[in-house]
């Protein structure tokens, strides 16, 4: 890093295979979407423009309004929960050898799950006649039942989705970890550093780049959730979990109210990228005052 | 004051955390084994009898093992292209500055970002204009949009690490960029491709949504016909989970090969 780069105009060349195979299928979609936000689809060559009209009516929406909210307190909830139990984790795994591997397999056997699978999993495993969960918790006399009670329900896609992604967190600060010197570990026990100043100055500003991208890709993924707790609860009880996308969904498909939806969705895209942006700025920010 | 957690205690909390990992999945297994009836029957710690014809159904019968060969082709077919195309990106990202690099790598980023919901139908419409629909090569390109940004972002990481001296050497030495690239390079940044088309290959086996818009018979992919079956007859518990356990098992193969990558570690540079 002492060096600076060399500007190479050549770099251009070198991105052109990644611009044109994620603008094939960004853009033209993406466009697609700007244009239906503009328009009345009344029917396949029937469409009359209408300016920003969606986009005032899905901004004063207050189903719109409720449902973000659910979904922002959600995303807080998942990247709280996760991201220390994650790094915990990393932090556990054993360095090498076969329990390590045999951990590492483990510990990434939720990733592997497709979406729609781990909804249906859950679904029957929170069951309080059938599933493990649901029966457990009734055994040790919790009035627990997620089909019928909005917290239980919002509580168990928590639960599943702190199941499902925490091992993302943990593979990457884990690989984070492994690859910190250890002439740094030698360096903090000669001065009698003890294991929290360890953590506090030594791991965690080694792991920050990583850990920046798992709080954005949980927090990205977690903003945009859709099929599990479609497939665990449907949305309900009531709207307990129905989360932006299935919102969503309701309005493209179920109401082909292309318009209104299209202006939802560049919203919602917006506010994924603008807390992206501010993420990514202020996390970068604290990395350079810690160094 | 102690200066770490003693070993039995971090043993335990890692063996706490594997059983919280495996509890969910032991229930799959458990109901992978049983039949529709028990399943629904009642409640049992283990399963009471031990069948493997919910396994038997889906290795014999065509329209459910097809569902696997399709997510496997797509699958490969994604990892391979998002790998290939990040790769001379990641280097140019991490060797070069070139007009407007940081926008461009925030801008790669963002297509991350776009909720699949709404973007469905025109994803529908634009793979039915160019006449990919039902086809392996829509899946891949479609899971494109996410793998590539992530695959770029992770390699870029690996290929920083390597130091510039490297290139210079070898330009030196009179080997020609791509020669260079393929012959000196790529062996030098093998655990992040392993690394990254572990990703790429995860995010892509585990996506439904675009997946089932894009295909219909020939290239439907196994998460797929499991939501068609269990509509068609009413619930199929036991071959849904059974169809299940048989998801984990390509993945299982995949972070095998990895896993040393990964023990070795990385640093993801800039961001």
């Amino acid at each position: 890093m002492s060096t600076r780069k060399p500007v190479n105009p050549r770099g251009w060349w070198f991105v052109a295979p990644v611009l044109v195979s994620v603008a094939f299928s960004a853009i033209i979609p993406l466009m697609t979407v700007v244009n239906y936000s503009v328009q009345d689809i009344l029917g396949p060559s029937q469409r009359v423009f209408v300016g920003m009209e969606w986009f005032k009516e899905v901004l004063r929406d207050p189903d719109l309004h409720a449902t973000l909210l659910r979904q922002i307190v959600f995303s807080l909830a998942v990247l709280a929960l996760e991201l220390p139990l994650g790094v915990g984790v990393a932090l556990l795994l054993p360095a090498q050898g076969w329990r390590s591997s045999l951990a590492l397999v483990i510990c990434a056997l939720p990733l592997l799950i497709p979406f729609n699978v781990v909804g249906t999993i859950w679904q029957i495993f929170g069951r309080t006649d059938i599933g493990l969960l649901g029966h457990t918790l009734v055994l040790l006399g919790i009035d627990y039942n997620y089909a019928q009670n909005p917290l239980d329900a919002w509580l168990t896609v928590l639960l599943m989705d702190v199941w499902h992604w925490t091992a993302l967190v943990a593979l990457l600060a884990f690989a984070a970890l492994r690859a910190i010197p250890q002439a740094y570990y030698h360096a903090a026990a000669i001065d009698g550093a003890s294991r929290w100043a360890v953590f506090r100055h030594i791991e965690l500003p080694k792991m920050r780049p990583v850990l920046l991208i798992a709080v954005l890709l949980r927090f990205m993924d977690s903003f945009m959730i859709y099929t599990e707790p479609f497939v665990l609860t449907g949305g309900g009880p009531g709207t307990a979990t129905t989360f932006l996308s299935q919102s969503l969904t309701q309005k493209a498909v179920g109401q082909f109210d292309l318009g209104p939806a299209a202006a939802f969705s560049l919203v919602y895209f917006l506010v994924i990228l603008l807390v992206c942006f501010v993420l990514n700025n202020a996390m970068r920010d604290a990395g350079k005052e810690d160094a | 004051m102690t200066r770490r957690l003693p070993s039995f205690v971090s043993r335990g909390l890692l063996l706490a955390w594997l059983a919280f990992t495996l509890v969910p999945i032991y229930w799959m297994v458990h109901m992978s084994l049983r039949s529709n009836d028990a399943i629904t029957g009642g409640f049992s710690w283990l399963p009471e009898s031990v069948s493997l014809a919910n396994f038997e159904r889906i290795l014999t019968d065509p329209a459910w093992y097809s569902g696997y060969v399709n997510s496997l082709i797509y699958v490969t077919l994604n990892t391979v292209l998002s790998v290939g195309v990040a790769l001379p990106a990641a280097y140019a990202f991490s060797r070069f500055t070139f007009l407007g690099d940081k926008h461009l790598f925030f801008w790669l980023l963002t297509n991350r970002m776009t909720p699949p919901a709404v973007f469905l139908l025109p994803f529908f419409q634009l793979y039915s204009a160019i006449g990919l629909m039902d086809t392996h090569l829509a899946v891949a390109l479609a899971h494109m949009t996410f793998n590539v940004p992530l695959a770029v972002w992770i390699l870029e990481g690996f290929i920083s690490g390597v130091p510039r001296e490297i290139d210079e050497t070898a330009y030196l030495d009179g080997y020609s960029f791509p020669r260079f690239f393929v012959r000196i390079f790529l062996p030098l940044i093998k655990a992040g491709i392993g690394v990254t088309a572990f990703f790429c290959f995860m995010f892509s086996w585990v996506e439904l949504l675009l997946a089932r818009t894009l295909t219909s018979v020939d290239a439907k992919p196994i998460a797929a016909t499991m939501t068609r079956t269990v509509s068609a007859s009413g619930m199929d518990w036991g071959t849904l989970a059974a169809a299940g356990v048989l998801t984990l098992v390509p993945g299982i193969v995949v972070i095998w090969f990895v896993r040393r990558y990964i023990a070795k570690g990385f640093a993801m540079g800039r961001v």
